[in-house]
């Protein structure tokens, strides 16, 4: 592969610190070099983005793009595919789908916009198998996915006897066996009593059978996760989700890990990087917007999203994405089914539930967020509070929880609500009254600058999740995964926020791993995928006395125990990264 | 007033998708241009001219555009699909989503229709005076968004669905229809001349069904709420005297749905 020269673009690497310098980025056999020979240079394949904007490729960490649940999603709504929808071309597949895309879409429009990665949001440990095959099948995309333990008998039962060896020894187990990266706890607690169609509403309420509380379940997986030295901190979708008073709740979950050390043990070589790339957070509290709703009821519902940035603000161990809502079509798809009955019951539409053996469950039902609705625009506010009233960027994410709030190709919108103060009191303007009397945002004149959505959709979610070693800077060493916007830094005028929309919505360039995958906002190469995950190394004999408990609980699954693991051929290029190997 | 007369020159194998077929798209284009539109087949596009032979061209809006399609298109879906104004007359049977999402203006099928004719439309007049299929004016698959106005009129018989999901607009049958009539519907008027055979008005929370004929299989949810004769919604007029019913009370606490069903024809109600 011929080497590459991003030439003389405006450069926002905030991992590096570099803040609108006018660099040129070289990019030698897929990986950021500091220069190339002069050899190199005659051969190089050049880009000239003078007058443009030029980012690490996007890294989102939190969506949901491939597995069981985002399949029902798609055999439900039709209607969601047959006003939406791209022919072939001479290289891409068709595609269709709004907020449920075909995954072949998924991979293409991530790409136009300037992501690279991707790591799918909730896997439940029986459908690994299901949301690998889609994700070798998901284009251009390097992907992980985070494995569901809130719910798991096995979790529940080591946690409540403390037997945390074979605590540890099952994740460690569950990961390589599922080829999963990361801990996802949603609803802890709770979504098992939904098996009796009960939930958990409050943290100390044990729940059935397993006798265990979300604090618990939480306070362990939480200490598990540093024990193991995981890449990313233990990713927390919260209880009473989606309930009028769930910040309460939120504000104390955040709390259970305050005084838990973040260790993180992975054995990679880190990209160049000024800021020091190892993880500082020991919990990742997911879509904020969805566990910060207040009032008691939808009549005096508003904004709790204050009180959490106040906490956040003064507590560093916590990470954030937001789950932000960019009005219109949604669908709502999640591991927690006692709150998507609670929505279905609220909308009165289609709506599904699946209870997955003796790990957890699910539930999608279609939603549209509409302008005129008091709560919806009141939810509108609160994504964007929860990024900016929590003042540090590098302890926010960026996302709408794809497809929950809405599809991710609404992210350039949002990326320019954040950067336009006149874009954000024009929506005001449009929406219910709700939006300003009921949330703080009106009182917000912050706007981002690209430094910052920089650091929100690109630096700091690699940084969260433990992928700097190739993602989210243009250190040396890094993937050479780069994009450039058509956006001058110098002649920037965020009032025009249409012209913004278009330009985040069709990358300049989108690079992956050196090779040009779009160009002008087209596809015009399919670059290779990865996928990653944890390979952990624990003590043997723990392993052991582990697995004889899992193939005795394993009468109770609706598969045999061999059939249970992922082997790699279901992904493309596994990469697994070696960790806790210091121990 | 420009007119464009296309008249098909082949016998059509794997359907053709022809959403190009609509004043707006031929509105400010010559004879040529109109035969280079594309259309789909199967997995390629081709042009226009591939089908049919083109004659005239577009007038300089779509208001001022006819379409004159001189022969059978019963293997072309979408004809006159999203038109906003100007004029359609199909002088043979149509396949399917004829007038789909149409928004304004006024298509005539003189022969029959398809299902789906009329899918989601917003505003204007479709007339078939033929017979049509499943799904008249209803929502597409997987919503519940009919029809949301406009007149659409049927001349002969329909089958099931019609009106699925509608909040608007007009619906009048001159035939018979068979299952399922007014299903989720929520606003707007459907008037049937003939027969229907069960579920009319299932799951309706608003709007209004006159089922002229005999009703087969009365659905159960409906309540009784006397008789009514003569009845006017603005201009049209349904002689004689009917059982009125409110529902679906299977769906919802206080349905505003009303059916009305032809008293002499229904003597078991």
């Amino acid at each position: 592969m011929a080497a590459l020269i991003v030439k003389n673009g405006y450069v926002f690497d905030p991992l590096n610190e570099i803040n609108g310098e006018v660099m040129d980025v070289f990019i030698k056999d897929g990986k950021i070099v500091s220069g190339l020979s002069e050899a190199e240079i005659k051969d190089a394949k050049v880009i000239d983005a003078t007058g443009k904007t030029v980012m690490p490729g996007g890294v989102d960490s939190h969506t949901h793009i491939a597995g069981s649940k985002v399949n029902s999603g798609r055999f439900m709504r039709p209607e969601d595919h047959y006003k939406y929808n791209k022919p072939k071309t001479d290289i891409t597949h068709s595609g269709c789908g709004e907020t449920t895309k075909t995954v072949y879409l998924e991979g293409y429009e991530y790409a136009q916009m300037g992501y690279t990665t991707a790591f799918e949001a909730a896997v439940p440990p029986m459908k690994a198998r299901h949301t690998h095959e889609e994700m070798r099948s998901i284009p251009m995309l390097d992907m992980g996915a985070y494995l569901v333990l809130g719910n798991n008998w096995f979790m529940m039962r080591y946690l409540k006897e403390g037997d945390m060896e074979k605590a540890a020894a099952y994740i460690s187990w569950m990961m390589r066996a599922h080829k999963t990266y990361g801990i996802k706890c949603v609803n802890p607690a709770g979504v098992e009593n939904w098996g009796w169609g009960e939930n958990v509403s409050s943290l100390d309420e044990a729940n059935i059978h397993f006798e265990i509380t979300p604090r618990e379940i939480i306070k362990g997986l939480c200490e598990l996760n540093e024990e193991l030295g995981i890449p990313m901190p233990m990713h927390l979708h919260a209880n009473n989700l989606g309930h009028p008073g769930c910040y309460e709740t939120t504000l104390e979950s955040l709390a259970i890990p305050s005084k838990i050390k973040a260790r993180q043990d992975l054995a990679v070589e880190w990209a160049e990087t000024k800021i020091d790339p190892s993880r500082d957070r020991s919990i990742y509290l997911t879509h904020m917007q969805f566990n910060a709703f207040a009032g008691t009821s939808w009549r005096d519902f508003e904004s709790g999203v204050k009180p959490l940035a106040d906490y956040i603000n003064k507590n560093e161990h916590v990470v954030i994405d937001s789950g932000c809502v960019p009005f219109g079509n949604a669908t709502c798809m999640t591991g927690d089914g006692p709150s998507i009955h609670d929505i279905a019951v609220l909308t009165g539409g289609k709506w599904s539930n699946c209870d997955v053996d003796l790990e957890c469950g699910s539930g999608v039902c279609p939603f549209t967020y509409l302008k005129n609705n008091p709560v919806h625009s009141v939810q509108w506010a609160m994504g964007l509070e929860c990024l900016l009233l929590i003042d540090n960027p590098w302890q926010a994410i960026m996302t709408t929880d794809s497809p929950n709030g809405g599809p991710f190709t609404k992210y350039p919108i949002v990326m320019s609500w954040l950067m336009s103060n006149s874009f954000r009191e024009q929506t005001f303007d449009e929406c219910h009254k709700w939006a300003n009397d009921r949330s703080e945002l009106g009182g917000v004149d912050r706007e981002m600058s690209l430094y910052d959505i920089a650091i929100l959709t690109r630096a700091n979610p690699a940084k969260t999740i433990g992928m700097v070693h190739r993602k989210g800077s243009l250190g040396i060493g890094a993937d050479g995964d780069v994009t450039v916007y058509d956006i001058d830094p110098t002649k920037l005028d965020v009032n025009n926020h249409e012209e913004l929309i278009r330009k985040f919505s069709r990358a300049a360039y989108t690079i992956k791993g050196g090779e040009i995958a779009v160009k002008d906002g087209e596809i015009v190469s399919l670059p290779n995928q990865r996928t990653y995950y944890s390979d952990i190394t624990v003590d043997e004999t723990a392993e052991k006395a582990m697995l004889a408990d899992v193939k005795e609980w394993f009468r109770y699954y609706s598969i045999g125990f061999k059939h249970y693991p992922t082997p790699e051929k279901y992904l493309t290029n596994p990469t697994a990264i070696n960790v806790n190997t210091e121990k | 007033m420009a007119e464009v007369k296309l008249t098909p020159n082949k016998e059509i194998d794997l359907k053709v998708e022809a959403d190009v077929i609509t004043p707006d798209e031929f509105a400010g284009k010559g004879k040529s241009e109109i035969e280079q539109l594309l259309v789909w087949q199967g997995p390629s596009q081709y042009p226009l001219s591939d089908f049919f032979d083109v004659e005239g061209e577009g007038g300089s809006s779509a208001e001022d555009t006819t379409i004159v399609i001189n022969g059978d298109v019963s293997r072309v879906k979408l004809i006159g699909a999203k038109m906003t104004a100007g004029k359609i007359i199909v002088k043979g049977s149509t396949g399917m989503h004829v007038g789909s999402q149409m928004a304004g203006g006024e298509i005539v099928v003189e022969g029959d229709a398809d299902s789906w004719p009329g899918m989601e439309m917003t505003g204007g007049v479709l007339h078939i005076k033929g017979n049509a299929g499943d799904h008249v004016g209803s929502a597409y698959r997987g919503s519940w968004h009919g029809m949301k106005g406009g007149r659409l009129i049927i001349d002969g018989n329909a089958r099931s669905q019609i009106g699925g999901g509608m909040t608007g607009g007009e619906i009048i049958i001159g035939g018979s229809i068979e299952n399922f009539c007014g299903i989720r519907q929520t606003g707007g008027l459907i008037v049937v001349k003939g027969n229907a055979i069960r579920a009319v008005g299932a799951e309706m929370s608003g709007g209004t069904i006159v089922i002229g004929g005999n009703i087969q299989k009365f659905t159960p949810g409906m309540q009784n709420e006397g008789e009514e004769s003569d009845l006017e919604f603005e201009d049209i007029k349904c002689s004689g005297t009917f059982k009125k019913f409110r529902g679906d009370f299977a769906i919802a606490k206080n349905p505003k749905g009303i059916v009305y069903a032809g008293k002499e024809t229904n003597p078991d109600l």
